[in-house]
């Protein structure tokens, strides 16, 4: 059979032993009504695979279209199947935008690989469009070759022109250079449902489960945990089930019954050799939220987490709500100001204030966290960056609050800033968020973006008995206390519950004189809080690890140096180059401020420092300014992430000119 | 909650050592003594009792208090008091704040610390003028109030703090004159006991930029016939000798002042305080001005479920009863949904 991937190598096997074995841990509960709605229980895999090492596959439609469900469903497969996986949903900012729009396309894209995954992905293997806008916004990423399968179905005069289609390109020859699937995915979902008792309105909208049951078919993947997942997801309405539940198997069997044309099969991609463990698939929001309790937890506080509905981060306050009973309270305030200020009220009570927002909602919490900063009260600051200035684009992805992290503030004001490098990074950020908070007694401002909220990976989930605590010591010796002495290492203030006998004190946001805390406008203590302030979150780049290399070393000539979520594709692009042999090297940064310490002496050891980032030039140019080196920036501010290939390129240029 | 010592504290010890900075003769002085003396008196404990301020004049009044105080930023102060509330909701907490920092910058916090019902004292100091920025109309400066800022009379309609607080829905509205010292000193023992948020307008002279606006109020000639005092089942009388009275307006959609034995008016027309009855408080906390007298005392007090209590059972569960200290709970978390191994 030929490969469904022409563009690479294939041979046929049967299925060949995989990397890992791979052991299902949830008992597979079959109830009857699936078995008498699908008598052939068994997930059949075709006997002749073509093999092949990684994936790209893509499901596009209008955003009512159910594409994310499938996509997260599709990629519970994937992961269950042993792949390393990476997915990127990319939606529109309006919830039900016009149906059939080109601005109303939303899409899920997941690759997946039986080697180390990084990223979601350049071009697409296998792109699902449900109408003409998704195929028109869309296919453009198809690589030559790639298989798209079309819902005919959802073409006609109305939606072509909606998509802005002056011809049909399903009868044209404009999509020759793809091998086409074309199916009225419309048609058979309904003829699949007829015996359900489900309207036909709610009969079409099972089509997505008709097109994941194909694409599992057509990727060798299970759809067990798929059937479980909808057995609770539509348990009160039973029609709705069993129309999902016959649409997913009559995708899969159509897959496998219909006399496919030649070019068209089913493909396997082994399972990836991952570390061994207990994993789970997590997107950057739950890790977020499991990290900041974590945390929280580690210093043996509550989290009291503190929000405004904003985009790419209320779902963070969704996550936390539900973690409840571990030692959360979640509080929906007025607005971001309102948010922040409780947060800090929260922490100034002895629990772990947090908050989240999205930058234009950074810009209205720093007042406070300058107030956090001068009163030396910890507090956690999550910001999902997106697209600005402004509201700019609400969801999409950027990095370009760098500078209102680590600058954006009123007078002297340093904070401790992170970021985290992937989904299941945004755990380890946010322990470490919490730890710098309450160790340091300051602000933190945690940088995520609208990618790493939304994109998935598989978890090693850590034991949570075995992660070291940072036990918080609050103060409540009365004995010789002074509200603003200072620990001899971390120059942290000591924290003072309200409430301590014998200790009430006042703090604000006036200057405080050393030690005593009282208002002070003593030009020289003012000078000397100043100086502390600095010193104190200057001397966190002693309590985190020496920056080390992603790939190479001193040896090399060039430098890469990112942070947060371009990662992924930059150690793609630097692992490609390297095995053509560049000599370049790359290191990644999670402490954006204060800098690791020996990162100014690393940096020195190269002719070239190459900074890419998703935004017009921040760590480049605050890397110039704090170590006066000359570095060059690949910057791109397209609200999606950067492209293995761009990256690539752009650092092929800059090396070779 | 009180520590047993704490009972023989004086007004004096609950001053702290920092040098007092309003300007001389500023009403916030009479206020300071008031509440330093009522706390004496009813023997609040100093290690439980934090004051939260924002920013303005009235702001700086934790400072000058010998119990917990953070003084925070403009307008903020509502929403870092309820920040505490979550962290710990034992703690008696008084919110200090002015005209400015309450009904201009920080009005939307005022509004929602009233409507959650946040289990603390809202003290808005009202000189209807920004004193700290150097005497700038307010939005409650009458209007044609001249200043800096508007030099020719101030043109803005000005905001009514009692109605605005009821309009907020909050369940306990009380009102007092800086240099009134009983009623404001009944009105902050009333205010401190009560569960949820108490809203107290206290009207404060400003004697460098708005001096005598409240003289009606705090001149011991007049002040009888300009001053009622509503006490919850008492009628509403006012005037040296009680002589006069509000009652319904004739219609019988407002009130009215009358006089007694004047058009055959007996005291039994003169209404009789109903502070759970939100029309009523409505219609009284509206009153004031050259017309009418103004009512202080307890507008409105209608007891509801506090900020606390409504999300008990929803809120996370207190470390004390977790008891998990090895973290071994958030496995479950971790491994919520599908998990698999690799081995
Ligand atoms: S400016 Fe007015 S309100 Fe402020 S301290 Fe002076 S007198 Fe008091």
């Amino acid at each position: 059979m030929p490969a469904l991937l022409v563009s690479r190598p294939a041979s046929c096997l049967v299925n060949p032993s995989p990397a890992r074995k791979i052991q299902r841990l949830q008992a597979l509960r079959l109830d009857a009504l699936h078995k008498c709605l699908n008598p052939m229980t068994q997930s059949s895999v075709p006997d002749l695979l073509s093999e092949t090492e990684d994936l790209v596959v893509r499901f596009a439609g209008d955003s009512g279209d159910g594409v994310q469900v499938v996509g997260q469903q599709y990629t519970l497969e994937t992961a269950l199947a042993g792949n390393d996986l990476a997915t990127f949903p990319d939606f529109p900012a309006e919830i039900r935008a016009p149906a059939g729009t080109l601005f109303g396309v939303s899409a899920y894209q997941i690759h997946f690989g039986s080697r180390d995954i990084r990223t979601a992905g350049d071009d697409l293997d296998v792109l699902v469009a449900f109408n003409p806008a998704a195929l028109k916004t869309n296919v453009g990423d198809l690589k030559p070759g790639g298989l798209l399968v079309i819902d005919t179905g959802a073409f006609n005069e109305r939606s072509l022109k909606k998509a802005d289609y002056d011809f049909d390109p399903l009868i044209d020859n404009r999509l020759d250079q793809w091998r086409v699937l074309a199916v009225d995915i419309t048609a058979m979902t309904r003829a699949a449902v007829v015996d359900c008792g489900v309207s036909t309105r709610e009969a079409a909208r099972s089509k997505n489960f008709f097109a994941l049951g194909l694409v599992l078919w057509l990727t060798s993947r299970h759809r067990e945990t798929t059937r479980e997942w909808m057995q609770g997801k539509f348990a009160s309405s039973p029609a709705v089930l069993a129309a999902n539940l016959a649409a997913l198997d009559a995708g899969h069997a159509w897959g496998e019954t219909a006399e496919l044309p030649p070019e068209v099969g089913a493909v396997h991609v082994a399972p990836a050799s991952l570390a061994e463990g207990t994993y789970r698939n997590i997107n950057g929001t739950e890790a977020l939220s499991f990290g900041l309790l974590t945390g929280a937890r580690l210093a043996e506080l509550e989290l009291v987490y503190c929000s405004y509905p904003i985009t790419p981060a209320s779902n963070m306050l969704h996550a936390l709500t539900q973690l409840a009973q571990y030692g959360v309270q979640t509080f929906q305030a007025e607005d971001e100001i309102a948010a922040a200020c409780a947060a800090l009220g929260a922490s100034y009570g002895g629990s772990l204030g947090a908050t989240g927002s999205s930058g234009p909602g950074l810009a209205l919490k720093m007042e406070t966290i300058g107030l956090a900063i001068g009163a030396e009260l910890p507090m956690v600051i999550v910001n999902a960056q997106r697209g600005g200035p402004s509201t700019g684009l609400p969801t999409k992805t950027e990095q370009s609050d760098l500078f209102q992290a680590v600058l954006g503030r009123n007078a002297d004001a340093p904070v401790a800033v992170v970021a985290s490098r992937s989904a299941g990074d945004c755990f380890e950020t946010a322990v470490e968020a919490v730890r710098l908070a309450v160790t340091y007694m300051t602000p933190v401002i945690l940088l995520t973006d609208g990618y790493l909220a939304n994109a998935s990976e598989p978890w090693l989930i850590p034991d949570p008995r075995k992660l070291d605590s940072f036990k918080v010591a609050f103060h409540s010796d009365p004995e010789g206390f002074e509200p603003f002495s200072r620990d001899e290492t971390t120059l942290a203030r000591p924290w003072v519950k309200p409430g301590t006998p014998g200790l009430a004190h006042r703090i604000g946001g006036i200057e405080r004189a050393d030690g005593s805390g009282n208002i002070s406008y003593d030009p020289d203590n003012h000078q000397l809080m100043t100086q502390l302030r600095r010193n104190k979150i200057d001397g966190i780049a002693n309590d985190i690890p020496a920056q080390g290399y992603e790939f190479g070393d001193e040896s090399d000539s060039t430098l890469i140096v990112g942070w947060g979520s371009t990662w992924g594709p930059i150690q793609s692009a630097v692992q490609q180059l390297r095995s053509t042999g560049m000599r370049v090297a790359s290191t990644h940064l999670r402490h954006l401020w204060p800098l690791p310490a020996n990162l100014g002496s690393m940096l020195e050891q190269f002719d070239r420092v190459i900074v890419p980032e998703m935004n017009d030039g921040q760590l480049v140019k605050l890397l110039r300014a704090q170590y006066a080196i000359d570095a060059t920036g690949i910057n791109k501010v397209a609200g999606q992430p950067f492209r293995i290939r761009e990256l690539v390129e752009s650092i092929n240029k800059e090396v070779t000119t | 909650m009180n520590a047993p010592d704490a009972t023989a504290l004086k007004a004096k010890d609950f001053a702290t050592d920092q040098e007092v900075r309003w300007c001389p003769g500023c009403g916030d002085y009479a206020i300071l003594k008031t509440m330093r003396k009522t706390l004496a008196e009813i023997g609040a404990n100093p290690d439980n009792t934090v004051f939260v301020s924002g920013i303005g004049c009235a702001a700086r009044f934790p400072y000058y208090m010998a119990t917990y105080g953070f003084h925070t930023i403009h307008g903020r102060a509502a929403a870092v008091a309820t920040g505490l509330s979550l962290a710990n909701d034992d703690l008696d907490v008084w919110v200090v704040s002015g005209d400015g920092d309450s009904l201009s910058i920080g009005a939307n916090h005022l509004l929602h610390v009233l409507r959650r019902n946040v289990d603390v004292q809202y003290l808005l100091f009202n000189n209807e003028i920004y004193g700290l920025t150097k005497g700038q109309y307010s939005p409650t400066s009458r209007p044609g109030t001249r200043s800096p800022s508007s030099p020719t009379g101030s043109a803005d309609a000005p905001v009514h703090a009692v109605s605005y607080a009821l309009g907020c829905g909050a369940s306990f509205v009380a009102r007092a004159v800086d240099v009134g010292s009983a009623v404001l000193g009944d009105v902050l023992k009333r205010a401190r006991d009560y569960r949820g948020a108490s809203f107290v307008e206290i009207l404060q002279n400003c004697i460098v930029y708005n001096d005598g606006i409240f003289d009606g109020l705090t001149d011991k000639k007049v002040l009888a016939d300009n001053t009622v005092v509503a006490r919850h089942g008492e009628k509403l009388l006012f005037g040296k000798d009680n002589e006069r009275g509000l009652a319904l307006s004739s219609g019988g959609f407002g009130i009215e002042v009358v006089t007694l034995g004047e058009n055959g008016i007996t005291v039994d027309d003169v209404l009789v305080h109903d502070e759970t009855n939100p029309v009523l408080a409505g219609l009284l906390g509206k009153l004031g001005g050259p017309e009418t007298p103004t009512v202080v005392g307890v507008i409105y007090c209608q007891p509801r479920a506090t900020f606390a209590d409504t999300r008990r059972d929803s809120s996370s569960v207190p470390s004390s009863e977790r008891d998990v200290p090895d973290l071994s709970d958030l496995n479950a978390v971790f491994h919520a949904g599908t998990v698999w191994e690799v081995n």
